[in-house]
């Protein structure tokens, strides 16, 4: 059970008989109440009355909560308390939920749910960036703007310029397990919670404070989820909040789950935006400056917008060095489902507008658009003389409970920090529900200002458009040997012939890379917490503050943990259950593909600390040092005698000697200050690339996915089977996103694209039927667990590949002229219109 | 009105009392017999999370009303194991990493069986994926899927051979 090892899911067993359990399938105490929402059918609107009479005479019907229920009113947001549970005067988007129902059964609270009459006045509502931007209507002042030199001077003296935008849609995540929600009234106004949560620690404080108690007493539990995907970071929380307050009103247990339509009318997606962009270049391609404009379409609450912009922003090089660039984000709010987390957070969108500008640029200047990737790359990273890595910091890494944190561990928040950014528009600032000691600081949304001065890049090295040095650049290497394994120049010679004699039917390959950067950028998050129990059988329990989607995070950590007892051969060594914030307090979210990097190093430290105590007693036994005592095969043994682990915590047991303990990680070097956009935001940062092949007909604008290679930086990997499993994935939904994952609102804001019949993700036949994947596999030059890297997010942006193969496969059909201009998904209506544009 | 209904789920003979004629087949397996292993991935016929065997034919038990299966053998994926061993199609959804959040696998296996009993795709991996694209997997563990199907469709082979 060793670190390295390519295991299968610590659930598989489970997973193929039907014996693991999604929240849906507990057993349900006698007496459970399901909760359903009535939902605005306008997307903006003053609410004139709402008669609930007919709703609360339904059949089943035990109770029914309107906006003048609560005082005050429960918020949902993981930010600014702009996310009241029901609307409250004026409705912001189509699907608002307005009240609130609960009755015998689940049908019975949907059925009711559509009984609401209401009266509304209807206001105009903002849909679009254009409309936003015209009625100023956006989060913070006015757009953040990030620069490094100057752009514009420098693209002015360039020898060549192009000027272009790109839109980009949307993405619903679609977990196969919809959202859902259990609270469990205990004793004494406690509340027990069961959550799809990515986020427990969040569920447990919005309970608390919707229902007035400390965090101490609600507890919250989730043993997995059937996909999150950012979904499930900040979304469950308007369930769980209902299902306690209704739970507390009735003494009874209540669930709530959304059906399929109602999850994609209420829950944000991913953020769509535009990107508008400037750049300037020398005959090669390489770039002097360039500009872009993020217009980001937030919805209706603040959610994790700024955040995600934020990243958008980080990620707006890729892999690029851009001497001189200026960065504008404008977060705007519009009268539609509040954008969220979404795989990569911002990052997929920032990338996609450097590699359409690096497309463009190859197109302007005919050159194969992987030479212009390539003179672009930052400058390879230099190993440092006495060894092939550079060092690790011997201090500051970690420390373990009870010790407190090094004193450049500064964070600076107060309310008013948090409630100093004002968004635009009236409605926005009436939407404040709650009292501003109310403070989030496990969330992303959390804000502050302050975070330390980053010290300045070393000489030479080049940094990013916020300042970090890059001192780890492997995209040379890591290109190269892709561009080779997957014949690359040979195969887009061969397309370019089959294409001369094709006029029908034209292929079109591309190369991307991907750099993306390790760490939650609110610096605080990155700390983790771990409790290992030893029991007198020598079996060991360990919980850590990760929740389990899928992406086999409890696997991987239990083999770190066992690997440090010597216990790796053992199937099952380790247990893991559910995640629960009373074991394991204050966690961040499962998200920025931190899981593993953060648990499996405090799971490691908790599980050190034990096998240290076990040493310590057994080098006093037999007269020999700690250090001896060794720990491997599932034996132990020092000084010529052998025990089995099992006797070793007996003893350990006899001697009196406690056998549990926690672990605590904090992610090291990492500074960041957001208003100004400059510090060391990431660890490390994780590289991957892929090679897509793709064919249309440019008759019907359909087209195919033929061939991928892909080779990707997971470091030392812990797992390579769920590694491989995580990059197809993210692969395929990051190609979803680009081509197929269409989302289609009207002009009265209703969201069209609601069930899977007309929203389409991959399917079993959209994969190609070549797809290679092979793993880089050299060690992290951080010192991370097991030298490996964090692996949820970055493939996701591989799929960028495919926008860009379909876009020299449109580019195929013209004389070169005209730049294909494709925008995302690329849709086969959106191919066939870009085709049309070649054709003139 | 109560209507009364037979099923053989699993292998065991069972009379219900439906009080809702258009209970579906999948609220009847969830709700009514505990039998959750079949998900309800979108309650309407599009995501394949809730397949199972109706008469060793594939169905989305979400569209099935429980009503009209009177005297059907059902199987689901409770049923499917062979005492203490995994059916072939199991085993190879493990070996060969058909899932990451396991939602949708319940629902991939059962469709997997009865298309494998189809002989329709036999070993080649394009009709396979074609077969079994009714099943959506968000995480795109399609790799992994296509072939369990692959090993699952040689194993079973290879019984029928040794059986013969
Ligand atoms: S739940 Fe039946 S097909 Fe989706
Ligand atoms: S394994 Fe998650 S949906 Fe298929």
């Amino acid at each position: 059970m060793s670190a390295g090892k390519p295991l299968p899911h610590d659930a598989a067993p489970l997973h193929v008989t039907g014996e693991a359990r999604y929240i849906d399938d507990l057993p349900t105490p006698r007496g459970t109440l399901h909760l359903a929402f009535g939902l605005s059918p306008a997307a903006h609107a003053e609410i004139l009355s709402l008669d609930l009479a007919a709703v609360r005479e339904a059949p089943g019907v035990v109770a029914v909560f309107g906006p003048d229920a609560f005082d005050p009113m429960p918020d949902c947001s993981p930010s600014v308390h702009d996310e009241p549970l029901l609307a409250q005067g004026v409705v912001h988007y189509l699907g608002q939920p307005m009240f609130l129902v609960v009755a015998e059964s689940h049908l019975a609270a949907r059925k009711a749910a559509r009984l609401g009459r209401m009266e509304l006045r209807e206001r105009p509502a903002i849909l679009t960036v254009d409309e936003a931007l015209a009625a100023e209507s956006r989060f913070e002042d006015g757009p953040v703007v990030w620069q490094k030199g100057d752009a514009a001077a420098a693209i002015a003296g360039a020898a060549q310029q192009i000027e272009g935008s790109i839109e980009l849609g949307g993405q619903e995540h679609f977990y196969l397990e919809g959202q859902v929600a259990l609270a469990l009234p205990q004793e004494g106004g406690d509340m027990v919670v069961q959550s799809s949560t990515q986020h427990p620690t969040e569920i447990q404080h919005k309970v608390a404070h919707a229902l007035h108690l400390p965090m101490s007493a609600v507890r919250v539990e989730v043993r997995r989820m059937g996909g999150g995907f950012g979904g499930k970071e900040s979304q469950g929380n308007a369930l769980a909040i209902a299902c306690a307050l209704a739970a507390r009103a009735t003494g009874r247990p209540c669930k709530m789950r959304y059906d399929r339509d109602d999850d994609m009318t209420i829950t944000g997606k991913r953020h769509d935006l535009r990107i508008d962009y400037r750049a300037g270049f020398d005959a090669e391609g390489r770039l002097a400056g360039v500009e872009f404009r993020h217009l980001m379409r937030c919805g209706w609450s603040q959610d994790l917008s700024l955040p995600v912009a934020d990243r958008a922003m980080l990620h707006a090089d890729n892999a690029y060095h851009l001497p001189a660039v200026r960065i504008e984000s404008h977060r705007l709010r519009t009268n539609t489902q509040s954008a969220t987390a979404f795989r990569g957070f911002g990052g997929p969108q920032g990338m996609v507008g450097v590699e359409r500008v690096m497309d463009h640029v190859a197109h302007q200047l005919g050159r194969d658009p992987l030479e212009v990737r390539r003179v672009n790359f930052y400058a390879a990273r230099v190993d440092r003389p006495g060894g092939c890595l550079p060092p690790s910091p011997a201090t500051g890494r970690a420390f373990f409970a009870g010790n407190p944190p090094p004193e450049d561990f500064r964070t600076l928040i107060t309310p008013e920090d948090i409630f100093r950014q004002k968004m635009g528009g009236e409605d926005a600032e009436a939407l404040r529900v709650l009292d501003a000691e109310e403070v989030d600081l496990t969330s992303r949304g959390a804000e502050t200002f302050q975070h330390g001065e980053a010290p300045p890049a070393p000489e030479g090295v080049q940094t990013t458009p916020y300042h970090m040095p890059v001192e780890d650049f492997i995209g040379h290497e890591l290109v190269g040997a892709l561009a080779e394994s997957a014949d690359y120049a040979r195969r887009r010679a061969e397309i370019a012939a089959w294409n001369a004699g094709n006029p029908i039917l034209k292929r079109g390959i591309a190369l991307t890379p991907v750099k993306f950067g390790i760490s939650f950028t609110l610096t605080w998050l990155n700390q983790a917490g771990a409790l290992v129990h030893l029991y007198q059988d020598g079996s060991v329990h360990l919980n850590h503050g990760g929740t389990e989607m899928g992406q086999g995070l409890f696997q991987k950590v239990a083999q770190v943990a066992a690997g440090v007892f010597g216990l790796e051969a053992e199937a099952e060594a380790v247990k893991i259950t559910a995640t629960d914030t009373g074991k394991v307090p204050n966690t961040s979210a499962t998200a920025a593909s931190s899981g593993s990097d953060l648990n499996g190093m405090a799971a490691r430290i908790a599980c050190e600390t034990l096998r240290d105590r076990l040493a310590a007693m057994l080098a006093e036994r037999h007269q020999a040092q700690a250090a001896e005592v060794r720990f491997a095969g599932g034996r132990v043994t020092v000084a010529g005698a052998e025990y089995s682990f099992a006797e070793v915590v007996g003893l350990a047991y006899q001697a009196r000697i406690s056998l549990s303990s926690t672990g605590y990680y904090r992610t090291p070097k990492i500074v960041w200050d957001r208003k100004k956009g400059e510090g060391r935001p990431f660890f490390y940062f994780a590289y991957g690339a892929a090679v897509s092949e793709v064919v249309i007909d440019t008759l019907t604008g359909e087209n195919r996915l033929l061939r991928v290679d892909v080779l990707h930086d997971t470091g030392r990997s812990l797992n390579p089977a769920l590694d491989i499993g995580q990059i197809e994935g993210g692969f395929v939904q990051g190609a979803g996103w680009l081509t197929t994952e269409e989302l289609v609102w009207d002009g009265k804001g209703r969201l069209r694209t609601h069930a899977p019949s007309t929203y389409k993700i991959p399917a079993c036949s959209d994969r190609p039927p070549v797809f290679n994947v092979a793993l880089w596999g050299r060690d992290n030059p951080e010192d991370t667990v097991g030298r490996s890297k964090a692996v949820g997010e970055p493939p996701f942006m591989l799929g960028i590949s495919v926008l860009m193969a379909l876009s020299d496969a449109v580019a195929a059909c013209g004389d070169g002229s005209v730049y294909p201009g494709l925008d995302g998904p690329a849709t086969a209506e959106r191919v066939l219109a870009a085709v049309g544009r070649q054709r003139g | 009105m109560t209507q009364t209904l037979q099923l053989k789920i699993n292998g065991s003979d069972l009379r219900l009392d439906l009080d809702d004629p258009r209970a579906t087949l999948l609220d009847v397996l969830r709700e009514r017999l505990g039998l959750t292993g079949t998900k309800k991935g979108c309650d309407r016929g599009q995501c394949g999370a809730c397949t199972v065997l109706i008469d060793g034919r594939r169905v989305n038990a979400c569209l099935a009303l429980a009503l009209s299966h009177d005297g059907a053998q059902i199987t689901t994926i409770e049923g499917l194991a062979r005492g203490e061993d995994l059916h072939p199609v199991q085993a190879a959804f493990i070996a060969d990493d058909g899932f990451q959040c396991g939602f949708c696998t319940p629902g991939q296996i059962m469709s997997a069986v009865a298309l494998i009993a189809e002989a329709e795709a036999g070993l080649d991996p394009e009709r396979i994926r074609e077969g079994m694209s009714g099943n959506l997997c968000r995480c795109a563990a399609y790799a992994g899927i296509t072939e369990a199907v692959l090993d699952a469709t040689r194993a079973l082979a290879l019984e029928e051979e040794r059986a013969a």
